[in-house]
């Protein structure tokens, strides 16, 4: 609560700054600064998104190529480096941006909250007793901060469902997605899970990537109408190509039924990556 | 007055009061019948005298030119900053706006940087605070004829006459959901940053005025509340400047290296 003082009936600041850090990370000390962080690992994590459901499409291509794909996954880097090292990386690159994004966005919440105390109020978020009216603000603007978490949950469920496999027990087989995402997504309330998890990440991507543009300065009244559309299209493309794992697998698109290779591993599934090559 | 148009129309107000900083608040429910040709501050004033000729407090308001430009008067209507009209200043609001048998709610400005000083009134000393930091510029800019020998380009002058048109009510501040304070401090880093005469500062303005922002306000979510609740209609656009210029404000004043 803010604390009037002095002859000139000053405000108290609302927050303290601390002593400032060297050059660059003293830009994550203030709020634009982290608004930088947060947009830039935005645009890092709707990249991984993308390129997470593109890759993910091989899976309407059969299990052979689905393998082919995981495995090229491994290789990147060719024979410079230890098989897996450069995929290691890129997952170490994702959790500090994931990480990032996170710290950023509730460290940013709290100090909005702390901004719209009152003394005599319900503390927390903003409150007008007599209610207010939203003119401007987007329903998915108003609601990152709810989406956010969603999506952050889903992403452990995942995680825990289709590449541990805590939940599938013996039907999880490490290193054959295709045999994996038919018997998880196959599951009705699993399908259900994904698709509300997904609209959740298109709503937040809906508003993120129209934001980023503003916390990062990047504005020209040329294009500005721009802005508005492509984020538009990217929340679009993401929600239809995630959408449809989870759909077309329960309308029996993915199913194993057809499958002419036998389930395994597929490191050393001599069969699968036979059919692979001759596609 | 004479040529006027106006009907009377009764109105049902509910009025936040709160005898200071740190006391109570509630509302308080008054009628009134009033010409929709009275402003909305006039219809307080008339609220007053009844109360004062009935030996009751009057209700707390801020308000001076009443025409618009000085940004004193401000409150949250029917939870709309100044109201529902767009780009329209709490005195400029005109009681035709509402009908017969309404009901509107009037707050203050709330913010924690804004505390309630009594009823309507809020201490917005903090917008004083960031312009005090760093909302000037020392270039000696002569007599009227000496300062129109800077040649300023179209484009600039006139964006940066857009920036200036913030009267600082605080509307954008009572608008934001997070009660972040980025449209005007982006509008005095803006109408001073583009013109020639503010480029000794810009950095060390830009600095200044964010860093203080940020001790009194919340971070802006790009809701975009604020502009729609501007009086001056003063764009989302001067925000993405501000943090652009923050970004490069920060690379150019560090201390290069050894001089820490």
């Amino acid at each position: 609560m803010p604390q009037t003082t002095g002859e000139r009936y000053r405000v108290a600041p609302v927050h303290r700054r601390g002593r400032e850090w060297p050059f660059p990370l003293n830009l994550y000390q203030t709020a634009v600064g982290r608004k930088w962080v947060m947009a830039l690992t935005g645009i890092g994590l709707i990249g991984f998104v993308v390129a997470h459901m593109i890759g993910n499409l091989h899976v309407y291509e059969g299990p052979a190529r689905m393998h082919e794909y995981a495995e090229t996954l491994r290789t990147i880097g060719g024979g410079l480096v230890p098989k897996g090292t450069v995929l290691w990386l890129l997952r170490a690159g994702l959790l500090a941006m994931f990480v990032l994004h996170l710290h950023s966005a509730i460290s940013l919440a709290r100090m909005s909250r702390a901004s719209s105390e009152q003394a005599g109020l319900v503390s927390g978020a903003k409150k007008y007793p007599g209610g207010r009216d939203h003119v401007a603000a987007t329903y998915a603007s108003r609601t990152m901060r709810w989406t956010g978490p969603i999506i952050a949950l889903f992403i452990l469920y995942h995680l825990a469902d289709l590449t541990w496999g805590w939940w599938l027990d013996d039907d999880f087989v490490p290193g054959d997605p295709y045999h994996n995402v038919a018997e998880s997504l196959g599951n009705l309330p699993v399908a259900i899970l994904y698709i509300v998890a997904n609209v959740a990440l298109a709503w937040h991507i809906f508003h993120g990537a129209w934001s980023m543009f503003q916390s990062l300065g990047v504005n020209n009244p040329r294009y500005n109408h721009l802005r508005r559309s492509l984020a538009t299209l990217v929340a679009g493309l993401i929600l239809v190509g995630n959408l449809s794992f989870p759909i077309l697998t329960q309308a029996g698109l993915i199913t194993e039924d057809e499958r002419s290779c036998p389930v395994g591993e597929v490191i050393g599934n001599a069969c699968l990556a036979e059919q692979a090559k001759d596609h | 007055m004479s040529g006027s148009n106006g009907t009377t129309i009764n109105v049902t107000l509910k009025v936040w009061r709160q005898a200071g900083p740190d006391a109570p608040g509630g509302f308080e429910v008054h009628q009134q019948a009033i010409s929709t040709d009275a402003s909305f501050l006039e219809m307080l004033d008339q609220l007053n005298e009844q109360l004062n000729d009935d030996g009751n407090e009057p209700v707390a308001f801020e308000s001076d030119c009443r025409e618009g430009i000085c940004g004193t008067c401000g409150v949250m209507i029917n939870g709309r900053a100044h109201g529902p009209q767009k780009a329209t200043a709490t005195c400029q609001l005109h009681m035709r706006e509402f009908r017969d048998g309404d009901e509107i709610t009037i707050e203050p400005f709330r913010a924690a940087g804004f505390p309630v000083v009594r009823d309507l009134a809020v201490d917005r000393s903090p917008l004083d605070a960031i312009i005090e930091s760093g909302g000037y510029i020392s270039v000696n800019a002569g007599a009227a004829s000496d300062a129109n020998l800077t040649p300023v380009p179209k484009a600039a002058a006139d964006t940066a006459f857009d920036a200036a048109a913030c009267i600082g009510c605080g509307a954008c501040v009572a608008a934001c959901p997070n009660s972040a304070a980025q449209l005007f401090t982006s509008a005095k880093i803006g109408h001073l940053g583009l013109l020639p005469q503010g480029q000794a500062e810009r950095w060390s303005r830009t600095e200044a005025m964010v860093e203080t922002m940020e001790e009194f306000f919340g971070s802006c979510t790009n809701h975009g509340e604020c502009s729609e609740a501007c009086p001056k209609e003063i764009s989302l656009d001067f925000i993405a400047f501000m943090n652009r210029d923050y970004l490069k404000a920060k690379v150019k004043n560090r201390s290069l290296a050894g001089q820490r």
